[in-house]
């Protein structure tokens, strides 16, 4: 128990009495926060890694067509090929809210829809692979764009969660206790003061009483005293 | 309208020029640092995507960027390969959120 040093004052009690419904009901709201985060997350990480590894793997492929197609025609030529492009791309972005957490949708546009249109150069001069490594490339495009959503979404969450977490153990093993303590000794100091004052009472009734009967003692024997003086 | 960004060596990102992305080449680390923090600054850039290979020589940049929504920096393997970082990243924001590497 943490050493606390609180004013024993019945207003003090009834404001740590709030706060402790406070901070419990807190604590209760953030854990169940932090339950359904970590739950959604669990599920975006595992599917983050499935998509990533798919990525990785379909870009790595895209390479060695472009360094096959790189080899046949020369690096000159081959930039020259890419040099200007044909399509264009736009992206949108909207925000979904996860558990209080804004998590960016992107949602991307191509100039034209005709997916032959994503080769830039002529036929004629190009080697195949360049094709094949192009049309690779565009294959995984889309993945790549679902891929950045995700993971943007896997940091941000792990961020909201990583704060939920501190907030409910600071909750739980700081603020909570603290304020029990508090409460505890306030009680305690209030009862102790209330034993302290009936026993103040009942001994001053005691001596009221002992006064007044030693007065009428007296008053007894000043009686006795006028009466043998008469008749004795 | 947002861009997307693609940065890293010359014959890495080459072949994203058809794809109508915004294609950046750096021949250097130094360089490609300067080009994403530009990129990231410039208020249009939702998404870069960075080679592994240079995203290894700036860890710190990226950590900066990666509590803000935008830009989304994600990484991608260069020509020479994966090095693995962009599994670590998830790993390591698995240990962040959960406080230990679960999976």
């Amino acid at each position: 128990m943490p050493s606390v040093q609180v004013n024993a004052t019945r207003m003090e009690l009834t404001k740590q009495k709030k706060r402790l419904a406070t901070s419990s009901r807190g604590h209760k709201l953030l854990k169940d926060k932090r339950d359904e985060l970590m739950k959604q997350f669990l599920d975006m990480v595992k599917e983050n890694r499935a998509l990533r590894k798919k990525v990785e793997e379909a870009l790595m492929r895209a390479h060695g067509s472009f360094t096959v197609a790189s080899a046949l025609m020369g690096p000159e030529m081959m930039e020259q090929s890419l040099l200007y492009p044909k399509q264009s791309v736009e992206l949108g972005m909207g925000f979904k809210n996860i558990m209080s957490v804004n998590v960016p949708m992107y949602d991307f546009h191509t100039k034209s829809a005709d997916s032959g249109e994503v080769y830039p150069y002529g036929f004629a001069t190009t080697s195949c692979e360049l094709d094949d490594a192009v049309d690779a490339l565009s294959g995984v495009f889309q993945d790549m764009l679902k891929l950045a959503q995700m993971e943007k979404a896997c940091q941000l969450m792990a961020e909201e969660i990583e704060k939920t977490r501190r907030r409910v153990n600071a909750l739980e093993y700081v603020v909570i206790p603290d304020c029990q303590a508090k409460i505890k000794s306030i009680t305690m100091k209030l009862d102790e003061n209330e034993r302290n004052n009936t026993i103040r009472l009942m001994k001053v009734k005691d001596m009221m009483l002992a006064q007044q009967i030693e007065q009428r003692r007296q008053a007894d024997a000043e009686a006795m005293a006028a009466y043998k003086e008469k008749h004795g | 309208m947002y861009k997307i960004a693609v940065l890293g060596d010359r014959e890495s990102v080459m072949g994203f020029k058809a794809l109508g992305l915004d294609v950046h080449s750096a021949e250097s680390a130094a360089e490609a640092r300067k080009i994403l923090h530009h990129l990231a600054r410039d208020g249009e850039t939702a998404i870069i995507y960075l080679t592994e290979q240079y995203a290894a020589e700036m860890p710190d940049e990226i950590a900066k960027y990666k509590e803000q929504v935008m830009p989304a920096i994600i990484l991608i393997p260069g020509k020479a390969g994966s090095l693995g970082i962009g599994m670590e990243n998830i790993k390591d924001s698995v240990e962040r959120a959960v406080g230990a590497d679960i999976l």
